[in-house]
């Protein structure tokens, strides 16, 4: 469950931001989450619902936006969206794929009362 | 048809949504562009600790694997065997109790546990901590036995000079690809038990055909701590390790 974590990493990190532009009320977070990130969606807006009681992101709304994974052939030189760290390449079959990107982890933006 | 009710209202005006999901309307109020790690905080500390390592002379080993699959037997036979070459120190992480802080102890190396109680790992803010308790000599092997969770520690920067993960024969040769993340994010792997292979059906080389499938360039130990087999490869490796990182 290091998506508890992670939503207190949030909550911190908006509520710091949030009182350095003099709001106490946290209404909207946006989020970037990679689909390498090794985070289940539906476990962090759960922790984040939990986590954020009390807090100025108490009510707050959560939306995550999902960044794609790109893979490339080594053999063939196709290029390709990724879905899983065990996928091989959709062309030729090749095992061994680069895979770059969809490991973001960052808050984008927050909308402030 | 009832109108009193409202049963006959059409489908779409029915509505399941949870607290704070509603996008229909889309919350009023400045917005404040962030763009900011999540994790940044953590990675932060991580790259404080290691800095501080590095300084040092300090090579930090993250050891990482399932409940069960002999981390603590391999890291006190890996004590034995270099006891005389080398100065170590280790960092134990449990949700609970002291009892492989004891284990390591009875070596005769310095020891600290992290307890993180219902945490699932340990995180950069733990390993500065524990680092600070323990003062590490100079020029020393410093073994972090995280939590035992294949998932979670996988994302946790401690400031680590390399991960190691483990991997026991008594296991599923599918570990790896059913908890890729670790794996991606290891630079060694160990393979123990395997004394026990012959009672086994436990398939090697497809373990790590897997586990090169998600980290093609993985580097693979086969370890027994209870026969001794592969336990010098082992420990040479890390000894060597030492030297290159400092050298």
């Amino acid at each position: 469950m290091h998506e508890m974590s992670l939503a207190m990493n949030i909550i911190d990190l908006t509520s710091a931001r949030a009182r350095q532009e003099g709001s106490e009320k946290i209404l909207a977070v946006e989020l970037e989450v990679g689909t390498m990130a090794g985070v289940m969606v539906e476990s962090l807006e759960f922790c984040f619902e939990a986590a954020s009681k009390n807090t100025l992101a108490a009510g707050a709304q959560l939306t995550i936006h999902s960044v794609e994974a790109q893979g490339q052939c080594p053999m063939c030189k196709a290029h390709f969206a990724v879905q899983s760290m065990t996928d091989g390449c959709p062309e030729c079959g090749e095992m061994m794929i680069h895979i770059s990107g969809g490991r973001d982890l960052k808050v984008r933006s927050i909308t402030l009362d | 048809m009832c109108d009193s009710c409202g049963c006959s209202q059409p489908d779409d005006a029915v509505t399941i949504s949870r607290p704070g999901t509603n996008e229909e309307k889309p919350a009023e109020g400045r917005v404040i562009q962030v763009q900011e790690d999540i994790l940044g905080k953590n990675n932060h500390l991580a790259q404080h600790n290691r800095e501080h390592l590095e300084k040092k002379r300090i090579l930090a080993l993250n050891l990482l694997s399932s409940p069960g699959s002999g981390k603590t037997t391999l890291l006190e036979e890996t004590i034995k065997h270099l006891k005389d070459a080398v100065h170590m120190a280790v960092i134990e992480g449990d949700q609970q109790t002291l009892n492989d802080a004891e284990r390591i102890e009875s070596t005769g190396v310095d020891v600290v546990q992290v307890n993180t109680g219902a945490g699932c790992h340990l995180d950069a803010d733990m390993i500065h901590h524990a680092i600070h308790e323990i003062e590490p000599k100079e020029d020393s092997i410093l073994f972090i036995e995280n939590v035992g969770n294949l998932v979670c520690p996988a994302m946790f920067d401690l400031g680590e000079a390399m991960k190691v993960v483990i991997i026991s024969v008594t296991e599923g040769e599918d570990k790896p690809i059913k908890y890729p993340y670790m794996f991606r994010e290891a630079d060694l792997c160990v393979i123990t038990k395997t004394d026990l292979l012959p009672y086994l059906d436990f398939d090697l080389e497809q373990c790590k055909k897997y586990a090169t499938s998600v980290k093609p360039d993985l580097e693979f130990f086969e370890v027994s701590a209870k026969d001794g087999n592969g336990l010098d490869d082992w420990c040479s490796w890390v000894v060597e390790s030492h030297k290159k990182a400092f050298q």
